[in-house]
This record gives C-alpha cells, structure tokens and sequence, in this order.
C-alpha cells in the first residue's frame, strides 16, 4: 500500500485544493502517471503517481481543500481488477510517524487532533433528516463531534441561526455573498461558478496592491523601426542558432534591466518603514493562460544573454499554458512587464504586482503618422505604460525609466554598448 | 541499560498501557507482584466471578426453567469442587494469554515488587528478597486497589473474607451476609444463592448499586428480592463474632438505634475498594496524593513528577479494568509524544447480574441535579419480541436525551443481555448521537437490541411496540 499526499507546494503555500481526480478508486496507475491536480493559490499542479498498482481509495474528493502533506488516496499492488475494500482512513495531519524515535520525553500537553472532518464521513441520519428537510446544507455547518462531525444539536443551532437571520447560514464564513437575488425569470439563466483557487487569489493580490500602493501610471511611445529591422535581419539566424524564435520580450527585458540599474526605486520594495533596494534583476513575465494569468520569473536577467532570455519565456509559456509551472519559479520577481498587446491593447494602466514597486505594460505595435526630421512618415508605434508605486518611486524616476526604456528600444545598439 | 518506560502492575490497565506503549516503539518493562499477569481483574475480580456467574445461572437455569421449554433433566446436582476447577481454567487461559501478549510485543517482565527507588528508578523485589534496579524515561503506576476493610471486622478470607476468599469457597454456604450492595456484594451474593445459600444483604445507605440510576436500581433490588436476596437497607454491620461455629453478625440502623444479631456462615464484606500504593516508595519519590488516597495526575495522567505517570483504581474515578485499560492506552500515547485522551463521560458500567444492569453517561439524578433539561424514552422487555419468546422480560432501556438538542446523555439498561447492548449506546455518545440517530438506525429483529432502539423512539413519544 502505497501512500499518496499532497506534495511540498512551496513556501507560503500551505495548502491546495483537488481540482480534478484523473482516475477512479480502482484503476490501474503507472509509475509518474498524474492522477490528481491540485489547484493552489499560485499555480495548478499534477500529482503523480508515487508507484505503480491499482488506485485503491480516494480519501479527498474534488473541490476539497488539504493541507501539505495530507492523504490524498492510496495505490495498493497488483494489477486492476483486484480492488480491494477500501479502507477509508481520515486525513493524518502530515509528519505523525506511527513510530517514535527514542526520545521519549512527553509532550506536556499532546497535539491534539486537528479537528477536520474526514472526506467521506457519513451523515448521521438526524443530521440528513434535518438538512434535507431544513434545506441548511450540513457541510457547511460546523461540527462539535467526534473529529468535527456535525451532531443534530449542531444542525438544529444552524438552523434556529438561519431562521433568525435573512442572509444564508448555508454559506461558508469565508465567501461572502451579498448579492441581491435576480429576478426568478433571470435567475435561471444565471451561472453559478466556483472560482478557482488562483482567480481567488488575483482577485485579492489585485485588489490589495490596489488598496496598498499609491499607484498612478506614466506613458510614453516607442518607435519599433530598428528594433524590428534587427529581428527581420537577424531571426532566422537566431532561430537556427538558438533553437528559439526571436522575439520583442528579449529586448524589453533587457531594456527594462537597464534602466532599472539606473532608477532603482522602481526595483524596489517597501518594508514596513524601511525601503528595500534589490541589486538582482529577475523579471516576471505575465502569461495569459486559460485560468487565468500566472507571472513566472526569469531570474537574474542582467547576467543572462537576450538569446538565454528568449528560451526562458518561450518555455515558461509552453508551461503556464500546460499547467506545469513550479511554484518557486512564479516567485521572487523584482519588476514585471505585462503585454497587453498580444490581445490587441493599445493602452492600459497594468496593476502592481505587489510587493513589487513597478510594472511595464507593452502594447499593440501600430503604424502612426509620426514627424521625422520635418516629415511625416509611417512608424511602427507602440505605447509604453509604467504603474508604478508613488511611495517608493519619485515622477521624475518614474518617467526617466520609461525614457530610457524607450531610448534603448529605439537604438538597441545601446545595448550592446551599455548605454 | 535504560527502558523509555516501566510498569508497575499487570492489571488490564498496566498490560494494556505497557503493549500499547510496545506498539509505539517505546522499550517497555513490566513488574509485577503477582506469579500471574492480569491482576485483581484477572485473577481474583472480573473474570473468575464471571465464570462463577455464568455456571451458577446455568445449573439455576437448567432446575427453574428447562421444564417449561420441553427439556427433561433431572435435578441438577452440584459438583462446587468441578465449578471451581472450570473457573480455575478459565482464569488460567486468559493470564497466560496476556503473558503471551507481553512477549509478543517484546516487553520485558520482572517478577517482584515494584517500587519507586527516585523517579527514573525502580527497584523490583523477587520474592528470594533480592533486589535489582532498573532504570527508566518514563514509569506508570498501574497498582491497583485492594478490598476496603471495615472496622470491628477481620477478613480471615475463611469465613469472613472478601471477594477473594467468596471466589474460593469449597461449600456452599447456609447463611450468607454480604456487607456493601454494591456491584461486587450483589453479584457473589447472586452467585450462592443461586448454588443454594440464603443470602442477605446489608447496606448502609438506604438504596443499592450507589451511583447507578435510581428507578434502575429500585426496580433492580425488587427483581433480586424475587430471586430470594434479603436486603436490610440503612443498616450498618458493627462487628462480626467468629467466636462460634456460626458467625454472629451484630447489625445497627444506619441512623442509630437498637442492634440486632444476624447468624451466617460466610460473612462477605464487600464495601469498596482502595487505592493500593503500600511500599510503593511514592512518599520519597515526591508523588503527590489526593485527599483520598488516590495518586494525583493531571489531565494527561501524569503526576506531580515529571515522568510519573498513574492510571487506573489507583487513582481518582471509577475502579473499573476498561477504565483503566483506555487510561493505560492514553498514559502510553502521552509518553510517546501523541494524544492520548480518555472520554470519562462515556465509560460504560455493568453488573453482571441476572438480569444485567449496564449504564452509560449520566443518571437522571444527575442531570436533575445538574439542571440540564432532558426528555426520558422508555421501552420494558415485556414490549420486545424475543424476550418475550425467551420468557426473559425483566427489565427496561431508558434513554435520556437532552430536551433542546436530542444528545444522548445517559443510557441505562435493566435485562438480560444489558451488558453487551451498552456498547451500542456507548458508540453513539462517544460520537455525539442523537435519540432519534439511534431510532434511525436499523436493528436486527428479532433481538433485545430493538428495545434500545425502541426506547430512542420513545424519547420522541414514538415507540411503535408500545
């Protein structure tokens, strides 16, 4: 019997929620074959099979939420067919090894249990009489027995609880619901949908920079002629050499780099009521995926090559899309660049992503009638958005970025020479 | 060399605490005094007077009622020699099974009397006189109790004697008087009468079975006082002359007045038990007492003493091996670094009586007296289908439930059988139950289990035999 839990997540995330179980108690599993995915507040990831055998009981169901750690299932030997009376066994709280070492010195006073109630405890039958005919949905009623089980006396406490008030005890503390009923004719054509653990969390990390920094956005216009005439001259070239198509990030990287050597407010944290300047550039790169949007990270972006650059992206966006992003790979970012303009955006004011204190928004390249040397002629435009956290970076730091930024972008050359 | 843990008594709560500590890895010793493991429980309490119990109502069975189902035997004849041997056996089974249990869990055993040297230290006396100490983490003092003497009688285990010795009679006796209407009186006293003596009891308060639910206990004593048992209630035994052939027993009011002389052959003197800790080293040790006698512990039953732990008779609550055992599990949980708990709101009682009384939870005294509100279900064997086709319709289940949340708070049951229903009901409580979780819940038929669920139902005024 083998067991299978919850895998370490990465610092700060303690727990997950079982977005989807692959396979039913009773299939037959191979070795790394995924079986559960895990939504977490930062990314989605799979759980793999931890050996080979036959998938004998799922002890958490979809859309519950574990701890790291926790008993998610258990693979027992032998082929499938042989499915054995699963024994169902309450979630241990992780690291609770049935054998003691040999200090024996007691705990003064044991751990107790965690109080959770286990997946497939049943009703007891009061308790389902009572929900069924109260409509008050027992699960979401806090237990007082035995391992958090809900007695009738608790049920018949929601109850006097939901009578008491109008607003719906069915609901748990943490979602709630203020909205006014729709109309019956409407409300059927209405949707109800859990939000995903990570639309929760941008939800609230949005909300919160929003709340947090004195946030306020500068723009400014690149001109990409010579930046596209280098990738034009020099892409397939590139692509042969690298493996890896030639894109813009690799120079937005790099120019955003550069000028955060030069203002490094913008690369900067506040903590408490000290303001912390970071000499490491690693840059979150914002991914659209169809959950929604994850950042991961390219570290250390100074000392990386445009071309080092570029694979990076081009495989953290292979991965965002496949859900196999690694949670530590979406942390540590010091400045993030956002591009609105794959989506067509011609101008946005990004958000922050906190605690960070500067975040580019890239845009639509668009030909514009642009004055040149006393004539006009048509120019690959695109506008470039700084947000940035008025606390930590002054106006003038905050427009002298994106003067460089554009600067560098329109005479890469700089670039080379570090200018 | 150093055990993580050593016990002192091999009781069911010293046995248990030391296997279940084995399980958890911990190095585990025993010491135990007695040439058997399993202590008063398994050598001269439960298990002896259970076989004395389940033949005695046999051979009274097999002269009362077997005619009436059709059986033809003649009178049966005792063979008290042959009845003692076959508890003899029965004891004998059960503590080489936990001699068994201990080597089987590696737990090394020593053979002496045990006393704590300083904590961390026990010396372990053989019965040779000589000494060895043994070092240990952890010790837990599972000594147990010994039979409560009264003043101005002397136990001579011959004819004034004590459960011990009214295990072990070699004759039935004419006269027996019991001293104490507790659960250990009635149920020897159950036992010879039924072998043939006339037995009276004498109790000091004015009811029996002390702590069990008094509209039990009432209707207890009336179906006892049918089966022959005298009871003399309020009464005191003052002192027993054993001058004489026949033992002269000198009976007072409980309240004072003019005494009166009972004869009897055996004197059984069955007021209690004490908490048993002579020579055990506890005053040196700095192991602290509570006003009783009894070791103190604390929630995690350890004593002043870092280290020192103590379950069972030998400290504060009710004597009874399965609270000791679930005490002995949770001290060993405690060492080894887990949570170890014990439920003392749920430890079921039973005298093993014909007909049983169990009980579980609180009394209706209780919650009275508690003021908590309670509504009482009740459903009498005569109602249930197979008692009455046993023709064994004595007795009652009556459930108290909370009257705003239906929790079950006590249980209690006067029939046959009372002793092994408990269980369900202490299932129930253990996980919160309601009355009507019980009702819902799917009985055999036809079993004296339906009269529980019956009775649950009868909580709600719902009792479909009834």
């Amino acid at each position: 019997m083998t067991e299978i839990r919850v895998p370490t997540l990465g610092e700060s995330v303690t727990e997950a929620t079982i977005g989807k179980w692959f396979k039913k108690a009773g299939d037959a599993v191979a070795v790394d074959e995924p079986l559960v995915e895990l939504e977490t507040d930062k990314v989605t990831i799979e759980v793999p099979a931890p050996a080979a055998g036959t998938l004998a009981d799922i002890i958490v169901k979809d859309g519950e939420t574990v701890a790291v750690g926790a008993l998610l299932g258990q693979i027992t030997e032998g082929a499938a067919g042989a499915k054995p009376a699963a024994k169902s066994e309450a979630p241990k709280p992780a690291g609770k090894p049935e054998q003691k070492s040999s200090t024996t010195a007691p705990i003064a006073a044991g751990p107790e249990e965690v109080k959770s109630r286990p997946a497939d405890t049943p009703e007891a039958p009061s308790v389902r009489r009572l929900s069924v005919e109260s409509g008050v949905d027992s699960s979401t009623v806090p237990g007082s027995g035995k391992d958090g089980r809900v007695t009738k006396g608790d049920m018949l406490a929601a109850i006097e609880k939901a009578a008491a008030q109008p607003t719906p005890v069915a609901q748990p503390a943490a979602a709630i619901q203020v909205r006014a009923p729709s109309p019956a004719d409407d409300a059927a054509r209405e949707e109800r949908v859990r939000m995903t653990r990570l639309r929760q969390t941008i939800a609230k990390r949005l909300k919160d920079a929003q709340n947090t920094a004195a946030m306020l956005t500068t723009f400014n216009e690149v001109d990409m002629t010579a930046v596209m005439a280098m990738r034009n001259r020099y892409k397939d070239m590139f692509e042969k050499k690298h493996g890896v198509k030639l894109g813009f990030m690799g120079f937005f990287v790099r120019a955003c780099v550069q000028a955060l050597k030069e203002i490094p407010a913008v690369n900067a944290e506040i903590d408490g009521t000290d303001l912390i300047y970071k000499n490491y550039y690693h840059v979150g790169v914002a991914v659209g995926t169809e959950k929604g949007l994850v950042v991961p990270v390219v570290r250390d972006c100074d000392q990386k090559s445009l071309a080092q650059i570029e694979k990076d992206i081009a495989d953290f966006g292979r991965r965002a899309r496949d859900g196999q992003l690694k949670i530590d790979e979406m942390q540590g970012g010091t400045f993030t660049i956002s591009n609105g303009g794959v989506y067509g955006s011609l101008m946005s004011t990004p958000i922050l992503n906190a605690p960070q204190s500067g975040i580019l928004g890239m845009h639509k390249i668009q030909e514009r009638p642009m004055v040149v040397g006393g004539k006009i002629e048509a120019r690959p435009m695109m506008y470039l958005a700084l947000s940035y956290d008025h606390r930590v970076v002054d106006g003038r730091e905050a427009v002298t970025f994106l003067v460089r930024v554009k600067d560098v972008l329109e005479d890469p050359e700089r670039l080379v020479l570090d200018l | 060399m150093s055990y993580d843990l050593i016990v002192i008594g091999t009781g069911p709560g010293g046995y248990v605490c030391a296997i279940r500590a084995a399980q958890l890895g911990l190095k585990t010793a025993v010491v135990e005094k007695r040439a058997t493991h399993g202590g008063t429980c398994l050598n001269v309490g439960c298990i002896p007077s259970k076989a004395l119990l389940h033949a005695s109502e046999l051979f009274e069975e097999s002269g009362k009622s077997f005619a009436k189902m059709g059986i033809g035997v003649s009178t049966p004849k005792l063979d008290l020699a042959a009845m003692q041997a076959f508890k003899d056996t029965g004891v004998d089974g059960n503590v080489k099974g936990v001699e068994f249990l201990l080597k089987k869990n590696k737990i090394d055993a020593f053979r002496g009397t045990g006393r704590i040297f300083e904590p961390g230290k026990v010396e372990v006396k053989g019965e040779d006189g000589k000494t060895q100490t043994l070092e240990t983490k952890n010790i837990v003092i599972a000594t147990g109790s010994d039979v409560a003497k009264l003043r101005g009688i002397t136990i001579d285990e011959k004819r004034v004697v004590s459960s011990t010795g009214a295990l072990a009679l070699d004759k039935v006796p004419g006269q027996l008087l019991v001293v104490g209407a507790g659960i250990i009186g009635l149920e020897l006293g159950s036992v010879w009468r039924r072998l043939g003596a006339k037995v009276t009891v004498v109790e000091f308060l004015d009811r029996i079975v002390p702590g069990i639910d008094t509209d039990v206990a009432k209707n207890f004593q009336r179906l006892l006082q049918r089966q022959g048992i005298a009871f003399k209630l309020s009464s005191k035994v003052t002192g027993v002359d054993a001058s004489g052939d026949k033992l002269k027993a000198t009976i007072e009011p409980a309240a004072g007045g003019a005494a009166e002389t009972i004869e009897a052959d055996i004197v059984l003197v069955a007021v209690g038990r004490v908490p048993y800790t002579e020579g055990l080293g506890l005053k040196e040790a700095g192991v602290a007492m509570d006003d009783r006698g009894h070791v103190a512990v604390d929630a995690h039953l350890q004593t002043n003493v870092k280290g020192i732990y103590a379950i069972g008779d030998v400290i504060a609550g009710p004597m009874l091996a399965h609270k000791a055992e679930d005490e002995g599990v949770a001290a060993a949980e405690t060492i080894a670094g887990k949570s170890g708990h014990v439920n003392y709101d749920v430890i079921p009682n039973v005298v093993y009586t014909y007909p049983e009384v169990a009980s579980v939870g609180k009394t209706e005294e209780e919650l009275k007296q508690a003021g908590v509100a309670y509504n009482v279900g009740k459903f009498p064997f005569t109602a249930n289908g197979r008692a009455k086709v046993n023709m064994t319709t004595d007795g009652f289940v009556k459930i108290l439930a909370d009257a705003k949340t239906d929790r079950v708070l006590g249980v209690h049951i006067l029939g046959p059988d009372a002793g092994n229903m408990i269980a369900e009901a202490a299932v129930a409580m253990e996980f919160g139950a309601s009355s009507e979780d019980i009702a819902r819940t799917c009985h055999a038929h036809p079993t004296l289990t339906e009269a529980v669920k019956e009775a649950a139902l009868a909580v709600e005024k719902r009792a479909i035999h009834m």
